[in-house]
C-alpha cells in the first residue's frame, strides 16, 4: 500500500489497447492496419465514409467489429472487477463472480424467456437478456435475504444461501431444458458463453449496469483492504462493515449480472485475472480492482479473437477459450507462487 | 474516561454479562482476570461495538456512545487483539497504517499527519525494523507489537487488549505489558502520542502479570464483577482459591509490596 507506482496501469492499458485493436482487425474479414489508419483518420476529418475502397470495411468495422469488442471490453470489465470484489469480500481465493447464485438465475432468466414465443421485435432481441438480467438480480436478492440474520450478514450463511438458490435454479433450468424444443441450441450457445446478440443493442444496455456497478467497486478499495482482517477488527477500526458489505455485493452482481445477461457464462475471468494481478503487483485492493477491471477487458478481449479465428468461420463460444486457457495457466502461475505470501 | 453501566450482553437468549459496572479513569491500567468462559473477551467485544448490549450504558467522557458510529467509537476506542489470522501479505506498516482507518475517507489516502502517527507508533513499539517485512513471516511476538501499534496509530485515548501476552515468552510478556505502563504513565509525562494518558482495559489469564502491572484489577466470574481494587485488595486467598478452585497461596513479593500467586496441587 506503500507504493503507488503508475507504471502497472500503463502497461495493462496498453495491453488493452493492443488487444482491443486486434480484436477490431482480425475476424472472417481481416482488415489491413493501413486501412484502420485510414478509417480513423476520415472519421477524425468528420468525413463519413472516406474513400470507396474503405467503405465496405467501414460497415463491418461499425455494425459488427467495434460494438463486439467494445461489449467484450465492458463484460471482461465485469467479470475482473466483481472478480477482485467478491475475493475481497469473503475472503476466500475461490470466490468469483457467480458464487452467490447470478450465473445459475441468470441462466434460469435467459432459458425461461427462450421458452416463450416472441415475435419478431427489438424486444424479441433483448427479451432473452432482461430475462437472465431480471432473474440474476432477484437471485442474488432471494440469496441476500435467505442469508441475512437481523442486520448483519455473515459470509458462510451467505455462500451456504447462494449454493443452495443456484443448485435450485439450475435443477429449474435443466428441467425447462428438456421440455423446451427448438431454441434449445440457442440457450446451450448462450451457457457457454457465446453472444447470441449483435450490434450496439447489447452495448447501450449493459452500460449502465457495469458503469454503475464498477464505478462503485472502484471506491471499494481501501474498505476491502480493511476487511482482510476480518469482520471484528474491521468494525473495531471503524469500518461500517455492513454497509460495505451491502454495497460490494450489490455493486459486483449488478455488473456481473448484466455481464452474464450480454454475453453468456464465462468462465474463469474473475477467478483468474484478479489472481494474475495480485502474483504480480500485490493484493493491495486500491490497486487490483482498477488493475482487474483492465485486465479482464484485455483477456477477455484475447479470448474473443481467439474464438472467432479458431474455427472460421465458424466461432466458438469464448467461454471454452477462457477455461481452456486459463485453467492451465492459472495452475501454472498458482505452483510457481507456492512458496510466497502471496494470499 | 470510560464508564461502564449495569452492562448486559450475550448471544441469543443466552446472557454472558450479566450487570457489569466499573470506571476506567484516565492513565488507569484495568487488569481484567477471571476463569474461562466467565465472559471477559464478551466483554471486550461489547465494549467495541462488535456486539451490541441487551441493556445498561457504555460511557465515554459522562455521555453514552451506544448511538455512536463506528468510526466515531474507534476514535475514542482501539483494540489490540490476539495475534491470529492475520493477512500474510501484508507488510508492517500496511497493518499499523489500517489503524488510521478512522480518520479516512473512502479512498483511504494517508495524509502527512497520518503517516507521521504510523511512524510513532512504529516508533513506540520498536517495531520500525518490521515495516517493510510481510505479516507471514513474522514470529507471533512481533506481529503483536505490530498490533500494539496500530492500535496506537488509531490515536485513541483508551486502549482495548485481549489477553495481549497469551502467545508471547516470558521476556517480550514482560516488554509488552512494561510498554502499556509507560504509555499509561509516561516517566517525563510525555509518550509522544496525542493522548498524553492513555487509560488500558486488559485481559489477563496470567494472575502474577495482573499483580504486577495493574493499577486495578477487575475479577469477572460468571458474566459478573466479583470484585473490584487494588491488586492487593483482590488478589487473596479465600477469593482466588474459591473462584478458580484450586488452592492459592498469595505472598507479597519483598520490595514492591504487590502479590505473588502461587497455585497448589490438590
Amino acid at each position: 500500500m506503500t507504493k503507488s507506482s503508475a507504471r502497472p496501469f500503463v502497461l495493462v492499458s496498453l495491453l488493452l489497447l493492443a488487444a482491443a485493436l486486434l480484436s477490431i482487425a482480425v475476424g472472417s474479414v481481416l482488415i489491413p492496419l493501413s486501412t484502420l489508419g485510414e478509417l480513423f483518420r476520415s472519421a477524425l476529418n468528420g468525413l463519413p465514409g472516406g474513400s470507396a475502397q474503405v467503405d465496405p470495411y467501414l460497415t463491418i468495422l461499425l455494425r459488427l467489429r467495434l460494438p463486439r469488442t467494445v461489449l467484450m471490453i465492458l463484460i471482461g470489465a465485469a467479470l475482473g472487477g466483481s472478480g477482485a470484489a467478491y475475493q475481497g469480500l469473503f475472503r476466500n481465493p475461490l470466490a468469483d463472480p457467480y458464487l452467490i447464485g447470478v450465473a445459475s438465475g441468470a441462466g434460469l432468466g435467459a432459458v425461461l424467456a427462450m421458452s416463450f414465443r416472441w415475435p419478431y421485435s427489438l424486444l424479441s432481441l433483448l427479451a432473452v437478456p432482461l430475462a437472465a438480467l431480471l432473474a440474476a438480480l432477484l437471485t442474488v436478492w432471494l440469496v441476500y435475504l435467505l442469508g441475512r440474520v437481523g442486520r448483519t450478514l455473515p459470509t458462510t450463511n451467505l455462500i451456504l444461501a447462494g449454493v443452495a438458490v443456484s443448485s435450485f435454479a439450475t435443477a429449474l433450468t435443466s428441467f425447462l431444458m428438456i421440455n423446451a424444443t427448438g431454441e434449445l441450441r440457442r440457450a446451450i450457445v448462450w451457457l457457454l458463453g457465446g453472444s447470441t446478440l449483435s450490434g450496439w443493442q447489447p452495448v447501450l444496455a449493459a452500460l449502465p449496469f457495469i458503469t454503475v456497478g464498477l464505478g462503485t467497486l472502484l471506491f471499494m478499495g481501501h474498505a476491502l483492504n480493511v476487511l482482510q482482517l476480518g469482520d471484528e477488527q474491521a468494525q473495531q477500526l471503524g469500518l461500517p462493515v455492513q454497509r460495505v458489505r451491502r454495497l460490494v455485493v450489490v455493486a459486483a452482481s449488478m455488473a456481473t449480472a448484466a455481464a452474464v445477461a450480454f454475453a453468456g457464462i464465462i468462465g474463469f475471468v474473475g477467478l483468474m485475472v484478479p489472481h494474475i494481478i495480485r502474483l504480480v503487483w500485490g493484493g493491495d485492493y486500491r490497486r487490483l480492482l482498477p488493475l482487474s477491471i483492465l485486465g479482464g477487458s484485455t483477456f477477455l478481449l484475447l479470448a474473443d479473437v481467439v474464438a472467432r479465428v479458431v474455427m472460421a468461420p465458424q466461432e466458438l463460444p469464448v467461454g471454452v477459450i477462457t477455461a481452456m486457457a486459463g485453467a492451465p495457466f492459472f495452475l501454472w502461475l498458482l505452483r510457481r507462487a507456492r512458496q510466497q505470501n502471496y494470499w | 474516561m470510560l464508564s461502564v453501566r449495569n452492562l448486559q450482553a450475550g448471544y441469543d437468549e443466552r446472557l454472558v454479562i450479566k450487570g457489569v459496572s466499573f470506571d476506567l479513569p484516565e492513565g488507569c491500567i484495568l487488569a481484567l482476570i477471571g476463569p474461562n468462559g466467565s465472559g471477559k473477551s464478551t466483554l471486550i467485544r461489547c465494549l467495541s461495538g462488535v456486539l451490541p448490549p441487551v441493556s445498561g450504558d457504555i460511557l465515554f467522557k459522562g455521555k453514552t456512545i451506544l448511538k455512536a458510529s463506528s468510526a466515531e467509537r474507534a476514535r475514542w476506542m482501539a483494540v489490540v487483539p490476539q495475534a491470529r489470522n492475520l493477512p500474510p501479505a501484508f507488510t508492517g506498516w500496511e497493518m499499523v497504517s489500517l489503524g488510521r482507518t478512522p480518520y479516512l475517507n473512502w479512498l483511504g489516502q494517508l495524509s502527512e499527519k497520518d503517516e507521521s502517527l504510523v511512524q510513532k507508533a512504529l516508533e513506540l513499539t520498536s517495531t520500525l525494523d518490521l515495516a517493510e517485512r510481510r505479516i507471514g513471516e513474522l514470529s507471533g511476538g512481533e506481529q503483536q507489537r505490530l498490533l500494539l501499534a496500530r492500535a496506537l496509530a488509531q490515536a485513541a485515548p483508551i486502549l482495548l487488549l485481549d489477553e495481549p501476552t497469551t502467545h508471547l515468552d516470558l521476556q517480550h510478556q514482560l516488554s509488552m505489558l512494561e510498554r502499556l505502563r509507560g504509555l499509561a504513565h509516561p516517566v517525563n509525562g510525555e509518550n509522544g502520542l496525542p493522548w498524553r494518558r492513555l487509560s488500558a482495559l486488559v485481559v489477563l489469564h496470567d494472575l502474577n502479570l495482573a499483580a504486577r502491572f495493574a493499577d486495578q484489577v477487575g475479577l469477572l466470574v460468571n458474566g459478573e464483577l466479583r470484585a473490584l481494587g487494588s491488586p492487593q485488595d483482590v488478589l487473596t486467598e479465600p477469593l482466588l482459591s474459591a473462584v478458580y478452585q484450586v488452592p492459592i497461596e498469595v505472598m507479597n513479593l519483598p520490595g514492591s509490596g504487590r502479590p505473588v500467586i502461587l497455585p497448589r496441587a490438590h
